[in-house]
């Protein structure tokens, strides 16, 4: 009855010219505020391209500057060279009487450790999440997610440590390596740094899943876990994809873990159970030694230019695989 | 013939018998006072005869999909649900603890409010259901898979593209890629929930026809909120209202003389 009698009223009131008290200007600090908020953003995407651009400005001197180019070129870095007469190799000395400015022991450092950790902490954060969001009891749920998402706050100078000092004798006992720091052991270290950051994302993405597709699921007969695996988790591919991607992004950029766990050499070899240098590590280490706009300086911004183009280049594709997956699926 | 059925209560043989049916919900945060559970169903009697179809009224909330899902224990997957009482489906509890449900959600399929597709291939989706009883033999599948979509219409439409996405049908088509994904597990009964509550009236219409030419082979029980649909499609109907069975008989005479005042109410638009 009273929406009736206020619909009948409106025209009167507006005849009445009390509509102004309706339509008030919005006050002036609406204005300000939007103003304020776009400020805000405008200042986020402000600082990423301005990192850019201070990399690359420090970085750029490799192929402009002659004092560096008499040293080091952008050829050299990536292609083999003969030092001191002895057959073309890798090398990463920039210390030494002749400095060699190698890249490949330190991409291929940082690859291998990236990708034990994947390997060690992928499966099992996966694994976790698929548990809780589709298995687990409600009461467990809501104690293991957030506990798994506690090991996300503990220092990397902790696990580092632990590495070094416990987890180092551990595994070089169990599995015969010939350094006790070396690239399984920081792949180790890392992975439970990242093991959340895929839970998590895993998680949110399984949870996501509409509860009908495990109904349709179920009414036709299927037992629950084969609606987990062929439904359920299926369904969750982009999401879980996202977040292995993000952890790639994660664990090629830590530094303090691989700088205490890794042993440091800068070698370039397969075997697992060597000492490793990564590009991180190699950039925390050396900064602090070198003369600003020394070719070695200049060197090391080369790095972490290199190591920018890595991350944004997989955050790339995962964008397109996570694309991909949602096209074919036909949703939006 | 529906003239036979003039004894409301059983149909001509019993598929499934339905006796002294409670059902309760858990209620999550009770107030004070409240009891800690909501009788959804109180003490239904109602049997389902082979090949009919039984259509389910009743206003939101009166417990008719309660029932439907009770047919095939999807009640199981709602924490908190409690179930007394009993149903047999020819002749067999199926309420018993111990009782195989995932058998006897092969015997008694179902079809849900919003067509789901699953996010996988037409043919995948058809054989979802076989694949998960086991059945692998590609010849087998791909004969099924057919013999599925051509009893729920589709195979005209999808033939040419069985490797596209499930997800790019129309409505009505993924609302009969549904039916077609539940008969292909060859069920005895089908549940349907309101199965055409999000087609136009086209895709209704022809969803209707494909209802009366299942009946031939298999039992139906269709929740609906339409008066009309009830009428069309079904042989007998059952009134629900608060939970409780009221009425249930032959379609026309509920629709025609009806038993009790609240029936024809409902029926006449008074509530509901």
């Amino acid at each position: 009855m009273s929406t009736v009698t206020q619909l009948e009223a409106t025209p009167v009131a507006r005849k009445a010219g009390r509509a102004a008290s309706f339509r008030r200007k919005s006050p002036a600090w609406h204005g300000l505020a939007e103003w304020g908020i776009r400020a805000t953003a405008l200042l986020a995407i402000a600082a990423i391209v301005l990192i850019f651009v201070f990399i690359l400005k420090e970085a750029l001197p490799i192929l402009f500057d002659t004092h560096v180019r008499g040293e080091v070129s952008l050829m050299k870095m990536w292609l083999p060279q003969a030092w001191d007469g002895g057959p073309a190799r890798f090398s990463w000395q920039p210390a030494s009487e002749v400095p060699k400015y190698s890249l490949m022991p330190l991409v291929a450092g940082s690859l291998k450790v990236t990708l034990i950790a994947l390997v060690i902490s992928a499966p099992i954060a996966i694994l976790a999440a698929v548990y809780t969001a589709s298995i687990a009891p409600r009461r467990v749920r809501e104690v293991l997610k957030p506990v798994v998402e506690l090991l996300a706050g503990v220092p990397s100078v902790v696990l580092g440590v632990f590495a070094l000092i416990v987890a180092g004798t551990w595994l070089q006992k169990l599995f015969g390596f010939e350094h006790r720091l070396n690239a399984v052991l920081a792949g180790c270290a890392l992975s439970v740094t990242i093991v959340p950051l895929i839970f998590t994302i895993a998680e949110d993405a399984i949870t996501a899943v509409p509860r009908d597709y495990v109904d349709a699921s179920l009414a036709l007969g299927a037992t629950k876990m084969h609606t987990i695996l062929r439904v359920v988790v299926p369904a969750a591919v982009p999401g879980i994809a996202a977040g292995i991607v993000l952890g790639f992004g994660r664990a090629i950029g830590e530094t303090m873990i691989v700088v205490i766990a890794s042993g440091n050499a800068a070698l370039l070899d397969a075997t697992l159970g060597h000492s490793t240098r990564t590009i991180t590590a190699t950039i925390a280490q050396e900064m602090g030694e070198t003369v600003h706009g020394s070719p070695h300086y200049v060197v090391l911004f080369v790095l972490g230019a290199t190591l920018l183009a890595f991350t944004f280049v997989t955050n790339l594709g995962a964008q397109r695989i996570v694309e991909h997956f949602r096209k074919k699926r036909g949703g939006t | 013939m529906i003239e036979d059925l003039s004894n409301g209560t059983t149909g001509p043989r019993g598929k499934l018998a339905v006796r002294g049916l409670d059902v309760f919900y858990r209620v999550e945060k009770p107030k004070k006072g409240q009891p800690g559970e909501n009788q959804a169903l109180k003490a239904v009697d109602l049997d389902v005869g082979v090949n009919e179809v039984l259509a389910l009224i009743g206003p939101s909330g009166c417990g008719k999909s309660t029932f439907l899902r009770v047919l095939n224990r999807m009640n199981d997957t709602v924490p908190g649900a409690r179930v007394a009482g009993s149903v047999t489906l020819d002749g067999e509890e199926i309420l018993a603890p111990k009782y195989d449900v995932v058998g006897l959600r092969r015997r008694v399929g179902m079809v849900f409010q919003r067509p789901v597709a699953f996010p996988k291939s037409i043919f995948d989706n058809v054989a979802y259901g076989l694949r998960a009883h086991g059945l692998s033999e590609k010849r087998e599948l791909e004969w099924r898979v057919q013999q599925a979509l051509t009893r729920a219409a589709l195979w005209d439409e999808v033939k040419d593209r069985l490797d596209a996405n499930g997800l790019g049908l129309s409505g009505g088509q993924a609302q009969r890629l549904c039916i077609a994904r539940a008969l292909a597990v060859e069920p005895e009964v089908l549940l349907m929930d309101e199965p055409t509550s999000a087609l136009d009236p086209i895709a209704t219409a022809k969803l209707e026809e494909l209802i009366a030419e299942l009946r031939e082979e298999l039992t139906i029980v269709i929740v609906t909120h339409s008066m009309q649909q009830a009428g069309r499609v079904s042989q007998r109907t059952a009134f629900f209202y608060m939970g409780s069975l009221v009425e249930v008989g032959t379609t026309r005479d509920v629709f025609t003389r009806p038993r009790e005042p609240r029936t024809e109410d409902y029926i006449s638009g008074r509530f509901g």
